[in-house]
C-alpha cells in the first residue's frame, strides 16, 4: 500500500525537521546581525537621553575600545594558556584511566571524576587562595602573579573534561582493533600509541574545541579574582565615567559581541567536523 | 619446551570455557599436525570462534590445557607477545586499520614488533600483497577497498609476521558473494605452500576440498571428526547428519 507520509485526516504531529543551513558564510553574517543591531538600537537610544556636556555612549565606547580589546587578549591568552596545561595533564590522565594497573586506573579515574563534577568557580577560588605569590624552584624564585594562578586553576576542569573525552574515544573504537593488534604481538602499549590513540584524534578533536568555547567563555570568572581581563576593565573603564547607568549596557553588549564573534566560529568549526566525521566512520 | 614436527603443533585437551555462567566449551579436545588444514563447523553458538580463540590467548579457558608447539597456552607466566608472533590470525570483520594503508598495514607489525629493517619489510609486505594479488593496492586505505580486498590484506598482514599457524574466523562471512571466491583461492593457496591453518567457516564445498581434517561442534562439544570424504558422506552422529542435510 502507498500513503503519503503527510496527508491524513487524522491529527498527527509532523515530524521536526530542523532547517540545514548549508552556506556557511551567509548564516554567520546573518547571525552576526543580531547583537550588532541590538547593541546599534541600544546605544542610540540611550545616547539621545544624555545631556550635551557628556560624550555619547557610542564614543565613550569607541575611547575605552582598545583597553577593553587589550583585556579581551588577555582573555584568549589565559583560554589558550589553561587549554594548554589541561590538554596536556587531561591527557595524561585519560591515558592513565585505561591502565591495566587497578591503582593508577582508579586514582586517575577519581580525580577525573572529582575536577569535572566541581564547580569552575570554586576551583578558581582554591587555585586562588592555594597557591603560593611565589614557588621557589631549585633556588629560583618563580614568581605566580594572578593570572597565572586563574589559568591553573581553570586548567583543573579542564584536564578533568580532557580526560573523559580521551577515554570516551578510546572506549568507542570497535574492540576489533585491539584484538587485531594483539594478535599481531603488538605490545599494550604499541596498541595504545600506534593503532587505538592515531584512530582517536579526529573523534576527540570536535568535543574538544567545543571545551575550548567553553573554557574561553568561562574565562571572565578571573573577573571575580581580581585578573585584569575584559569584564575586570569594563567594570573599571564603567567607574571611570562615574557609574553612569546609560553606558551599562553597551559595555556589556561590546563584551559579549566580542565573545560571540570569537567563539561563534569555533562553535560552527566544531559542528562542521562532527558532520565530516560521522560521515567518514 | 622442546617441540618436534613429529608432535601435534596444536594440541588442545579438555578445554572448558564459560562466560559468566553460560558454557560455551566442554571439554574439547583436537590436534593439529605441521602443514595441516582443519576446518571446524558446526551451528552458529556451538563454541567454534571461542574456541580458536583461545589458542592465541584472546580469550583464556578455565580448564584443560592448549599446546601450541609444546608451549602451555593456559599459564598465567606465558609471554602472550611470544605465543602471538607464531600464532597468526585472520578476522570476520578483517579488523585492518582504518588509518594506514594496505602496505603500511602489512609492514607496520614487522617493524615495529619483530624490529625488522624497514626497507627489507617493505620489501617483503610488497611481495605479499603481491601473492594476494593486490600488487594495485599499496596505496589504498581500507575504507577504500571492498570487502574481499581487505580481507586479503588481513591474510597478507597476518602472513607478514611469519607465523607457524594461522587461525581463520569465519573470514568469510561477512563478505558478499562474488568476492567469497578470491579469498577462499587466497587461503587455498597457502594451504597448498604448507601452511598450518585452522579455519572455522561454513563454506562446506571449500571444507571438503581442502581440509585434511573436519571437526563437527555443536553446544560445546566436538562430535565427530573426521576426513573429509568420511565425513560428509559418512555421517554417523544424528545431530551431524541434521546439520548438513540443512545446509548442503
Amino acid at each position: 500500500m502507498k500513503c503519503h507520509p503527510y496527508k491524513t485526516d487524522l491529527p498527527v504531529m509532523l515530524p521536526y525537521k530542523p532547517i540545514e543551513t548549508e552556506n556557511f558564510g551567509s548564516t554567520i553574517k546573518l547571525w552576526y546581525a543580531v547583537p550588532i543591531v541590538a547593541l546599534i538600537l541600544g546605544t542610540s537610544a540611550i545616547a539621545q537621553s544624555g545631556s550635551d556636556i557628556r560624550l555619547g555612549a557610542v564614543q565613550t565606547l569607541m575611547r575605552w575600545m582598545p583597553l577593553l580589546l587589550q583585556g579581551f587578549i588577555f582573555n584568549v591568552l589565559i583560554s589558550v594558556m589553561a587549554m594548554a596545561i589541561g590538554t596536556g595533564l587531561g591527557a595524561a590522565l585519560g591515558i592513565g584511566q585505561l591502565s591495566l594497573n587497578r591503582l593508577v586506573r582508579s586514582s586517575s579515574w577519581l580525580l577525573t571524576q572529582f575536577f569535572r563534577n566541581a564547580p569552575w568557580l570554586v576551583l578558581l577560588f582554591f587555585a586562588m587562595f592555594l597557591l603560593p605569590f611565589e614557588v621557589n624552584i631549585f633556588g629560583i624564585i618563580v614568581p605566580l602573579p594572578d593570572w597565572v594562578k586563574a589559568t591553573i586553576g581553570l586548567a583543573l576542569p579542564v584536564m578533568a573534561n580532557v580526560s573523559e573525552i580521551i577515554r570516551g574515544a578510546v572506549l568507542s573504537l570497535p574492540s576489533g582493533q585491539w584484538e587485531a593488534a594483539e594478535s599481531l604481538a603488538y605490545s599494550r602499549r604499541q596498541t595504545l600509541w600506534l593503532i587505538i590513540l592515531p584512530q582517536c584524534l579526529k573523534r576527540m578533536l570536535p568535543p574538544w574545541m567545543n571545551l575550548y568555547a567553553i573554557l574561553t567563555m568561562a574565562t571572565v570568572l578571573a573577573s571575580i579574582v581580581g585578573v585584569s581581563e575584559v569584564m575586570t576593565l569594563t567594570g573599571e573603564a564603567l567607574a571611570a565615567e562615574g557609574g553612569r547607568p546609560d553606558l551599562l549596557a553597551p559595555f556589556y553588549a561590546f563584551v559579549l559581541l566580542i565573545f560571540f564573534v570569537y567563539c561563534y566560529p569555533i562553535a560552527r568549526l566544531t559542528v562542521r567536523l562532527e558532520r565530516k566525521f560521522s560521515v567518514i566512520n | 619446551m622442546s617441540w618436534n614436527d613429529t608432535e601435534p603443533m596444536v594440541s588442545i585437551r579438555d578445554v572448558y570455557k564459560s562466560f559468566g555462567t553460560l558454557e560455551v566449551l566442554k571439554g574439547v579436545s583436537l590436534d593439529v599436525m605441521k602443514g595441516e588444514v582443519i576446518c571446524i563447523i558446526g551451528p552458529s553458538g556451538s563454541g567454534k570462534s571461542t574456541l580458536i580463540r583461545c589458542i592465541n590467548g584472546l580469550n583464556d579457558i578455565q580448564a584443560g590445557s592448549i599446546l601450541v608447539e609444546g608451549q602451555e597456552v593456559n599459564d598465567p607466566e606465558l609471554d602472550k607477545l611470544e605465543l602471538r608472533k607464531k600464532v597468526g590470525m585472520v578476522f570476520q570483520q578483517y579488523n585492518l586499520f582504518p588509518h594506514k594503508t594496505a602496505l603500511e598495514n602489512v609492514m607496520m607489525a614487522p617493524i615495529r614488533v619483530l624490529k625488522h629493517d624497514k626497507e627489507i619489510a617493505k620489501k617483503a609486505a610488497i611481495e605479499l600483497l603481491r601473492k594476494v594479488g593486490l600488487e594495485d593496492k599499496e596505496k589504498a586505505y581500507p575504507g577504500e577497498m571492498s570487502g574481499g580486498q581487505q580481507q586479503r590484506v588481513a591474510i597478507a598482514r597476518s602472513l607478514a609476521m611469519n607465523p607457524d599457524v594461522i587461525l581463520f574466523d569465519e573470514v568469510t562471512a561477512a563478505l558478499d558473494p562474488e568476492t567469497v571466491n578470491e579469498v577462499l583461492l587466497t587461503i587455498k593457496r597457502l594451504a597448498e605452500d604448507g601452511m598450518t591453518c585452522i579455519l572455522v567457516t561454513h563454506e562446506m564445498g571449500f571444507a571438503r576440498e581442502v581440509a585434511d581434517h573436519i571437526y563437527f561442534t555443536d553446544g560445546g562439544l566436538i562430535v565427530e571428526h573426521g576426513n573429509p570424504k568420511k565425513f560428509f558422506e559418512n555421517a554417523k552422529d544424528p545431530r551431524t547428519k541434521e546439520f548438513l542435510s540443512q545446509i548442503l
